[in-house]
């Protein structure tokens, strides 16, 4: 209710911090006293330090080097493609209000649909390879970029655009100095969310069906029943996702730049 | 002959979009029937009769009806979690303070990552399915829960108290219907992070439900059936979708009222 989020006294914000911090020791202790006291199947829930020590190795040994490249490559290959036909599209069709309002409602309702149900047709299509991730995070971030591209360069105001014409703006020099940097804002939101949700169904259609790429490596430690190297590598993953958030903020924050 | 008719009706984007989509499904038609190789890919005639005949096939049936009730079990677990831990957070100032931020680093970690664990917890059946599903939607209804009850003007709740209401008056006049509103927007993100997460755990386990057809019918080289099945897939997702934007834009009505 309101006056809750109102923010804490010095003592209060002492307070949450040792909350949190008792939270997190409690569950790591927890954790560390269950698998030693040997009740834990080691197959169900692997010692803390092992895991730990699992950790360590995995980056030293770097045998998770191909398959990152071989998602990266995946990730870079998809968005560019997903950029680059989802920019043009968007800009074309925003260059008339007409096909706009034909367009935007099937683009938004097909942006609904959980593209993933579409992969095992590319798993038809292009084999368990690099390239049926490259269509699916291709198809999941065409949306949202075309969709805010159309948006972006159609809701330029018109009078902004009239003045411009006006002064003599036409051609290049009215895309470069008028429409992009007025739609710019728009489009790299997009681009961002396709970014991520190409990141992600990539991950995703890996560990569904492949033979590589990083989503397929840690599906291998559950098969396999390598708890431990499971663990150390869901942490590995999630220290990589929290990176493409931290590249997304900085680029986020580049974009609303004055 | 159609000089009239044919602009006029070409001036509706419904009628546009709906001749676009038709125009798409003739060429598509077209060169499935004589260039593609029907091994891979099936003209949209054979994918119509394909969806009948999938449908009339107990197996796939049965395939679609688990995943559907999964879909709702999945839901059902996250709107009650999410309600529950909304208020918890919402409107206590220690369970605000102290998690809330947890729950949206929580909210940010991508629910890939954590699939082969669940997988290793629940196996190949329904738990890791609905576990999947519910991890992915429980996260954006809780947020909205916090946000909406969040987002209650401090003068109502005084000039609730100055009038003598009673903490249930308070609960179902002001701070209900703001919850509602921002509740059905976390609803229907919601929905959809249940359906992405449902849908992936279905097509991940091979060995049945879903993925055991869309593996057979691929591998078997029979693309009309699995056209088929990714259509009426694709079908049941856009219709609880916009069964949620519905219940939205219902919900939320007394809210945009206000400000026309």
């Amino acid at each position: 209710m309101a006056g809750v989020s109102e923010p804490l006294s010095r003592k209060g914000r002492i307070a949450v911090w040792l909350l949190r911090l008792g939270l997190a020791g409690g569950l790591l202790l927890i954790w560390h006293v269950a698998t030693m006291s040997g009740r834990v199947s080691i197959l169900m829930l692997p010692p803390l330090a092992g895991v730990a020590r699992q950790f360590v190795l995995i980056l030293q040994a770097g045998e998770f080097w191909d398959d990152l490249q071989v998602t990266i490559f995946e990730v870079v290959a998809a968005f560019a493609i997903a950029a680059l036909s989802g920019c043009l599209t968007g800009y074309l069709v925003s260059r008339s209000r007409f096909q706009v309002r034909v367009l935007e409602p099937l683009l938004a309702g097909l942006y609904a649909v959980p593209v993933i149900v579409v992969y095992p047709l590319y798993v038809l299509y292009f084999g368990l390879g690099p390239a049926s991730k490259v269509a699916l995070g291709t198809t999941i971030a065409f949306f949202p970029i075309v969709l805010n591209t159309m948006s972006g360069f159609g809701g330029v105001a018109p009078i902004i655009v009239a003045a411009a014409r006006s002064m003599g703006g036409h051609g290049w020099n009215m895309f470069r100095h008028v429409l992009l940097p007025a739609a710019f804002p728009v489009v790299l939101a997009g681009l961002r969310i396709g970014f991520v949700l190409s990141f992600l169904s990539i991950i995703g259609g890996e560990m569904i069906a492949s033979y590589q790429g990083i989503g397929r490596l840690i599906i291998n430690q559950a098969e396999a029943m390598n708890t431990a190297t499971m663990y150390a590598y869901i942490v590995f993953l999630i220290a990589i996702a929290l990176m493409v958030n931290l590249l997304d903020g900085l680029l986020d924050a580049w974009g609303h730049r004055p | 002959m159609s000089g009239p008719i044919a602009p006029a009706l070409m001036t509706r984007p419904a009628w546009v979009r709906a001749s676009y989509i038709a125009l798409f499904l003739f060429i598509w038609e077209l060169l499935a029937r004589f260039y593609a190789d029907p091994l891979f890919v099936a003209p949209p005639s054979a994918v119509a009769r394909a969806v009948v005949d999938i449908l009339s096939d107990r197996g796939v049936a049965r395939a679609l009806e688990v995943a559907l009730s999964e879909i709702v079990t999945a839901f059902t677990l996250s709107l009650i979690v999410g309600i529950a831990a909304g208020l918890l957070i919402g409107l206590t100032r220690i369970g605000y303070h102290g998690f809330f931020k947890i729950v949206l680093v929580l909210y940010g970690i991508p629910k890939v990552t954590v699939f082969p664990l669940i997988l290793l917890y629940f196996g190949l059946g329904a738990g890791t399915k609905i576990t999947f599903g519910f991890v992915h939607g429980v996260f954006p209804i809780l947020v909205a829960v916090v946000a909406g009850v969040q987002n209650i003007d401090p003068l109502l709740l005084r000039a609730a108290a100055s009038m003598g209401a009673k903490r249930r008056h308070v609960f179902r006049w002001i701070v209900f219907p703001h919850l509602v509103p921002s509740l059905f927007t976390g609803m229907r993100l919601g929905m959809g992070g249940v359906l992405i997460g449902v849908i992936l755990a279905e097509l991940y386990v091979s060995a049945l439900g879903i993925g055991y057809y869309t593996t057979r019918f691929s591998q078997g080289f029979q693309p009309a059936r699995l056209f088929a099945l990714v259509a009426v897939l694709a079908l049941m997702a856009i219709l609880l979708n916009e069964l949620m934007r519905l219940v939205e834009t219902r919900f939320s009505r007394w809210r945009l009222a206000g400000r026309e």
